[in-house]
């Protein structure tokens, strides 16, 4: 414990200004994902059409399952592509 | 009897007025299957976001019905065999997509009675 303490770095790791993350759909009370809306889709998908990890957007993981239902709705009926390049 | 809701697109080759028809056709198969039509929505000829059977747009038709399960295998059945049919997607609502469409049907309602009266 001593010796951890006694690393230093070149410029103060910033531990404090960071943003809690939180899950969009339970703070806004949003229980069902639609998939006939792939404007809103999009949020979580990078621009390769990819779908964003929770780690990157904070949603909890019960509406994880939700969105991943609602993109491959949406890409079956051609709403969202497969693949693509440059979405955003 | 459960709540149901498809989407299928139609190819883009057809007149309006066989793409009605084509709509009219599957609300026959349910009808006849004892299901009941909650709402019906045309959402017209839209882009494609990748190529389907090398059209890249075509005429999407929004179903909500309420039906037994076997309705649903005959209706994909027709689904299948009928050329016109691009894609298809038929699901079960549970509660939350029952919910969120009574909503969507209330909120959509309501504007049209506002361009009624406009």
């Amino acid at each position: 414990m001593a010796q951890q303490s006694e690393i230093r770095y070149l410029t103060p790791p910033s531990v404090d200004n960071k943003k809690k993350k939180y899950c969009r759909f339970k703070k806004n009370g949003i229980k069902y994902i639609d998939y006939k809306d792939p404007e809103f889709l999009k949020k979580f998908l990078n621009e390769q059409g990819k779908i964003l990890p929770r780690r990157i957007t904070g949603t909890s993981l019960k509406f994880q399952r939700r969105i991943a239902q609602a993109v491959k709705r949406a890409r079956h009926l051609a709403l969202l592509p497969y693949v693509t390049d440059l979405m955003k | 009897m459960n709540n149901y809701e498809t989407v299928f697109i139609l190819t883009p080759v057809l007149s309006d007025v066989q793409m009605k028809e084509a709509v009219e056709k599957f609300k026959g198969i349910l009808t006849a299957e004892g299901a009941t039509i909650v709402n019906e929505e045309n959402w017209g000829l839209k882009k494609l976001a990748y190529p389907i059977q090398k059209k890249s747009t075509g005429f999407y038709a929004f179903l909500e019905f309420e039906a037994k399960p076997e309705t649903i295998e005959k209706l994909e059945v027709n689904f299948r065999r009928d050329e016109r049919v691009l894609r298809f997607l038929t699901f079960r609502q549970d509660k939350y997509a029952h919910l969120y469409a009574q909503k969507r049907r209330g909120v959509k309602s309501s504007t049209k009675e506002e361009v009624k009266e406009n």
